[in-house]
């Protein structure tokens, strides 16, 4: 009470560290702060004692050792002989390649689902919280296996595919659905290739060019030139053009049936395919909903001052409420990313060979190391959450609201 | 918590280390029943019947050493392990041994520290195709995609094997054998590889079994047999002996039939029954076990061929010959070292 009332002393004398309550706070903090520490110091030696007496030191020379095993869908060079750091590291990619494609799709979904569930119109309203309702209140895992015992089931294996008469045939004579995965034609690069997707690329270069000219004409003389198909033509006649004067450099390796499998083209293994739709779908499901709370977190008198303006529905949503609503949606968005990031950790269950089932599965199943990997996996999926988490945060960072 | 009774064993010491930590034997017998680790489901090895009772060769193991330790061969909890969880299970003490046709290698021996007690079933790894697909050797099957038991010796093997023979395949891991059987009926694998045995019993629960056939290579040795953790080695003696007790008594002619008499009272034309039954002797005492753990265990499920027989012999829809698991006289491998 006393010290309330008193005038600051110039001095520091340490009985004020416990009666000075702008220093207790303080002191307690500290004291705090220690037995922590010494909590956390106590039960990790505790831990690395009881390991040693258990015989199991921790050590990472197994990941220079041959793996052994094999892996069926692998962006990089792999074999048996591999090492298992390099199998760890096919299994991140296979992580990374899921997570991205997943997020891809379940945005979109989600932002379509979204704007859709507050559309004016019953039928495209309901069918959208159907949606909704379903996908998210049902668990991710039940979805992966769901999907892919149905692709299982229902498509034909390529076998179905042999004979003068065969049950089932290629989509197009360049497309295979089979039980197994879907198998696509796969880009030959010939010489000069280079030279057509370069051109694509410019292509799309010049695309943003004619965009930026076009706003930039609105601007200043308020006249507005047509986006949409000139667009379309930049993008596809030059390329057209140079593919044909360059004599066609780039031909198509179309999956055929030889043997036990279709041999050639791209495989999507039928693994990937589950888990990335059932994780597309299931976060979308997710994704709509907060596209859903953003949109209304937009005050309606905006919408209806854009209206008065005369602009059309869709430039409204355009070029007004989503803007302003990506701040709101932006914040959930990174944590549902995250989940498709964890959640592809599921993939197992399906045998896709992502990280959890490479180093987290068969490596630490054939060498025993269990705390070993389990330890790297959860660097791993903390370092890529992290990543996610900051380069989200910088695009949130572009999109919120300037003050100035 | 650990450290403390590290210190107050260290000041033990001195007066007897041995006593420090129960073993899993005195946990049996206190528990009053044996948490035993079995396959999730594998017909003939171990699988639950019609009424949810656990049934087969390795469950028989199993219910043997109960029946050795505790007198009741249903005093055993099962728990259902993966290839993957099985290892766990084992080294945390969720279940005091594992007879889950597990191949006995050194890296699980001596790196996974475990005691493999014997071997029950000397098996190796084959390849199971349908027969429209008119393959006649694994030699075949370039381009082949194959079901696999991930976290198992034949995913290595399966590696080795067509990498030594420059041929290539693409591998579809499962985790169970019900999974495996799922897929490899949809087509989405062409090929089926595990166990020679472990094929034979899955083709018998197919609609249709002929429809599939099982290629002659076999590829690897894969002896499997019970385990326990390493360390307890009383414990480990009693699941050996009790494995032993199933051998010899084929070999001796003691069955579930006749064992009741023979145990009645020791016969002097035949000293080594007698003293594995315990009717002369204190070979039962000596493993810390009562004189008739041996006649209870082959009361409770029946010699080795008994259990052979019943469970996946020719007359069973598994169907599998004796072949080197026949009895050392009749030309198979098995031979129980002798009761003395």
């Amino acid at each position: 009470m006393t010290t309330l009332s008193d005038p600051p002393q110039g001095s520091f004398r340490l009985s004020m560290l416990i009666y000075d309550t702008r220093y207790r706070s303080l002191t307690f903090q500290a004291i705090a702060a220690i037995l922590l520490a010494l909590a956390i110091w106590y039960l990790g030696s505790n831990l690395i004692q009881n390991l040693r007496v258990q015989g199991l030191d921790i050590a990472y020379d197994f990941l220079v050792d041959p793996a052994g095993y094999d892996i069926n869908q692998t962006l990089i060079e792999y074999d048996s002989q591999s090492a298992h750091w390099r199998a760890a590291i096919v299994g991140i990619l296979n992580t990374l390649l899921v997570a991205f494609l997943a997020c891809v799709t379940a945005t979109v979904f989600g932002v379509f689902a979204g704007v859709l569930r507050l559309s004016n119109n019953w039928l495209v309203r309901k069918l959208m919280s159907f949606y909704v309702e379903i996908f998210r209140n049902i668990p991710v895992l039940i979805w992966i296996l769901i999907i892919f015992f149905i692709m299982i089931a229902v498509m034909p294996a390529p076998r179905a595919f042999r004979g003068d008469e065969p049950d089932a045939t290629m989509l197009l004579g360049l497309f295979a659905f089979t039980n197994r995965g879907v198998y696509i034609p796969a880009p030959v690069w010939g010489p000069g290739s280079l030279v057509v997707v370069a051109t694509f690329v410019a292509s799309i270069i010049g695309i943003f060019a004619y965009r930026r000219y076009a706003t930039k004409l609105l601007y200043d003389t308020g006249r507005l030139l047509p986006t949409g198909w000139p667009s379309l033509v930049i993008l596809i006649v030059p390329t057209l053009l140079v593919f044909f004067i360059m004599g066609r450099p780039i031909g198509l390796d179309v999956p055929e049936l030889g043997g036990f499998n279709f041999r050639g083209g791209i495989q999507v293994g039928a693994p990937l395919i589950a888990l990335w739709f059932a994780l597309s779908i299931y976060t979308g499901a997710f994704i709509a909903e907060n596209v859903r709370a953003g949109i209304q977190a937009v005050s309606r008198g905006q919408t209806e001052a854009a209206a008065a303006l005369g602009l059309r529905p869709g430039r409204v949503m355009k070029l007004v409420v989503l803007p302003q609503a990506l701040r709101v949606i932006i914040p959930p968005l990174i944590s549902q990313y995250l989940n498709i990031t964890k959640n592809s950790s599921l993939a197992i269950a399906v045998g896709y060979a992502d990280i959890t089932a490479t180093l987290g599965g068969i490596t630490l199943n054939q060498t025993g190391r269990a705390i070993e990997c389990v330890l790297l996996l959860m660097l791993f999926y903390l370092t890529i959450s992290l990543t996610i988490s900051a380069v989200m945060n910088v695009y949130n960072n572009s999109v919120k609201l300037k003050e100035r | 918590m650990k450290k403390s009774v590290v210190i107050g064993a260290l000041t033990a010491a001195g007066l007897s280390a041995g006593a420090a930590a129960a073993s899993t034997l005195e946990d049996v017998k206190a528990r009053g029943s044996l948490n035993c680790g079995v396959s999730t489901g594998l017909v003939g090895f171990s699988s639950p019947d019609a009424n949810g009772t656990w049934q087969g060769f390795d469950v028989a193991v199993c219910r043997a050493v109960a029946a050795a330790v505790l007198g009741d061969p249903n005093a055993v909890e099962f728990v259902a392990t993966t290839g993957k969880t099985r290892f766990t299970a084992l080294a945390s003490g969720e279940i005091d041994m594992l007879a889950r046709n597990t191949t006995w290698t050194l890296s699980r021996d001596v790196d996974l520290k475990f005691t493999f007690v014997g071997v029950n079933y000397y098996d190796g790894q084959g390849f199971m195709v349908p027969k429209e697909l008119n393959v006649s050797s694994a030699k075949e099957l370039d381009g082949a995609t194959v079901c696999i038991q991930t976290g198992t010796t034949t995913e290595l093997n399966l590696a080795d094997f067509f990498r030594a023979n420059n041929i290539n395949y693409e591998p579809v891991p499962v985790e169970t054998n019900a999974e495996a059987q799922q897929q490899y009926l949809a087509g989405a694998c062409d090929v089926y590889t595990t166990d020679a045995s472990g094929l034979a019993a899955t083709r018998a629960a197919f609609e249709a079994p002929d429809a599939h056939v099982l290629l002659p290579e076999i590829i690897s040795k894969e002896p499997l047999g019970p385990l326990v953790r390493h360390g307890d080695d009383e414990w480990g003696d009693v699941v050996r002996w009790t494995l032993n007790a199933l051998i010899s008594a084929e070999e001796l002619g003691v069955s579930s039939a006749n064992v009741a008499s023979l145990s009645e009272s020791a016969n002097p034309e035949t000293p080594e029954i007698n003293r594995m039954l315990g009717t002369e002797g204190n070979l039962g005492e000596m493993l810390g076990l009562n004189a008739d753990w041996a006649a209870k265990a082959i009361g409770a499920v029946g010699n080795y061929g008994e259990i052979f027989a019943k469970n996946i012999g020719e007359e069973t829809p598994v169907g599998l010959a004796r072949g080197l698991n026949g009895q050392w006289e009749d030309g198979g491998l098995l031979y129980a070292p002798p009761f003395r």
